[in-house]
């Protein structure tokens, strides 16, 4: 299947996707438990993915800020800026395409080959509405709301290694940070979780429902649906920070 | 009643079959034989479109399956109950829960009545007390026999089975081809039964279709089965250690 036909393929599980919203009753269900597996069950990695970016941030900017011309307040700045801008966003979703869209393609690639959509489909089921839909608006949803807990703990990450550390005290970190903390910063944040949410989902979806070719067809579509969310997260990181900032 | 009229598939520029032409009646039931990988799987998988022929048509009492719209589809594909090879259950929800998934999606009834339609179903496969056993905690024939309890559980009037009894030993091959019997003799389900098993054929079927050699070779009655002069068929039932009497 060349590129065009990929695409195609694509946008024909996405239009169908819309074109199911107004069935609520088929994907209601499961919208609910997609949603905790997507976002309550990712908790705890995305945690400890903040604390620990936020903690290497403030002690490598410590490292580089050696002169005493700039206050240590700096530190926070920085930290928390490119936390709010970049490294919550960005790196949460890198680690959610392994965390969500593995669980996705794997799931809806064992259904496919078990036949398990066949079967719901000669019941007179819309396949796609119950098992794309949930788990694509369980992504744009929880995405944000895991940026929000990986941006609070990788700036508590880095107050915490700084104090820790002794390299600067918490009420200077918050001092810097509270200086270059802006709420349009956070909305593009915000903004691109969302992206990256509904990329990793949608892929993982198109992959998982469209796998052929039994346990090893299944682990293609994941490990397909893991490296293309990441690759296109990057770019579009890069065209997100082009056009918003 | 379903007409089969001058079906051909193909799978990008290899050619499953051909020219296939079948009828089967009201209550009446087909079994469609062949070798593994003749195609007989994906036939069945024609008669609710959950594939679309190259050429040719389908038409379930009057209406051509593929040329209906998706909203018809569906409703059409729920006049059909299909048991999968693998039986295809849900492994997400219980055994029970899967005999009554369908009904709580479509049929507008009470809770109480979607609990007793199920157990029901499950008595007819001689399952009374499956619990809230999960489908991977039971054995192939008793996955079946769930199976067959959720294509029966919505009533439906025509019943597709691919390979049945594959993978079962005789006795448990045995009790499903009674089953088959008893869907067939007491609620007159039409049905197509997909099966290499000649045993089962003997015992479930009133007419044979075979395919060899990219289209249906041979087709008839079951007595005529017996006597039937076509050297592959022979040789294909002569395999299979039966003898005809």
């Amino acid at each position: 299947m060349n590129l065009f036909e990929e695409l195609g393929r694509f946008s024909n599980l996405l239009y169908k996707t819309l074109r199911s919203s107004t069935e609520v009753k088929t994907y209601s269900g499961n919208l609910l438990l997609e949603m905790i597996k997507t976002g309550y069950d990712s908790l705890p990695i995305i945690l400890l993915t903040g604390v620990f970016t936020g903690s290497v941030m403030t002690i490598q900017t410590a490292y580089q800020l050696t002169t005493s011309l700039i206050p240590k307040s700096t530190i926070g700045a920085i930290v928390t800026q490119s936390t709010v801008i970049e490294l919550a966003a960005v790196i949460s979703s890198l680690v959610l395409a392994g965390r969500v869209g593995a669980r996705i393609a794997t799931e809806l690639g064992t259904m496919r080959v078990s036949e398990q959509i066949d079967a719901l489909e000669s019941m007179g089921f819309n396949s796609v509405t119950y098992l794309v839909m949930p788990r694509l608006v369980a992504g744009i949803v929880m995405f944000p709301i895991l940026y929000v807990f990986a941006l609070t703990s990788g700036i508590l990450g880095g107050v915490s290694s700084g104090a820790l550390l002794g390299t600067l005290a918490p009420a200077e970190f918050m001092t810097g940070a509270q200086q270059y903390f802006f709420g349009s910063d956070v909305v593009f944040g915000l903004t691109k979780s969302l992206v990256f949410g509904f990329i990793i989902t949608s892929i993982a979806c198109y992959k998982g429902y469209y796998a052929t070719g039994g346990a090893e067809g299944v682990g293609k579509a994941t490990t397909q649906a893991t490296v293309l969310s990441c690759i296109y997260i990057l770019f579009a990181d890069l065209i997100l920070a082009s056009i918003l900032l | 009643m379903i007409e089969i009229r001058n079906l051909k598939k193909s799978f990008g520029s290899h050619l499953i079959w051909e020219n296939v032409n079948l009828d089967v009646n009201d209550g009446e039931t087909l079994a469609v034989i062949g070798k593994s990988g003749s195609g007989k799987s994906v036939l069945l998988k024609h008669l609710n479109a959950l594939l679309t022929p190259d050429e040719g048509y389908i038409r379930i009492d009057g209406q051509n399956i593929f040329e209906q719209d998706y909203v018809n589809l569906r409703k059409l594909r729920q006049r059909f109950g299909v048991l999968f090879q693998g039986a295809a259950l849900f492994d997400s929800i219980s055994a029970f829960e899967n005999v009554a998934f369908p009904l709580r999606y479509f049929k507008d009834i009470e809770e109480d009545e979607i609990q007793e339609r199920a157990k029901r179903s499950l008595e007819m496969v001689d399952l009374k007390s499956i619990g809230d056993k999960s489908p991977a905690e039971l054995s192939g024939g008793m996955r079946k026999r769930v199976g067959l309890a959720r294509a029966i559980v919505t009533e439906p009037d025509y019943l597709l089975y691919d390979e049945p009894t594959s993978g079962l030993d005789p006795l448990t091959s045995d009790e499903i081809n009674d089953l088959i019997n008893y869907m067939a003799d007491s609620l007159e389900i039409t049905s197509v039964v997909v099966t290499h098993d000649i045993h089962s054929v003997l015992k479930v079927a009133e007419k044979v279709a075979y395919i060899d050699d990219q289209e249906i070779s041979w087709s008839g009655t079951i007595d005529e089965l017996q006597h039937a002069t076509q050297k592959n068929l022979r040789e294909f039932i002569k395999a299979s250690e039966y003898l005809i009497s």
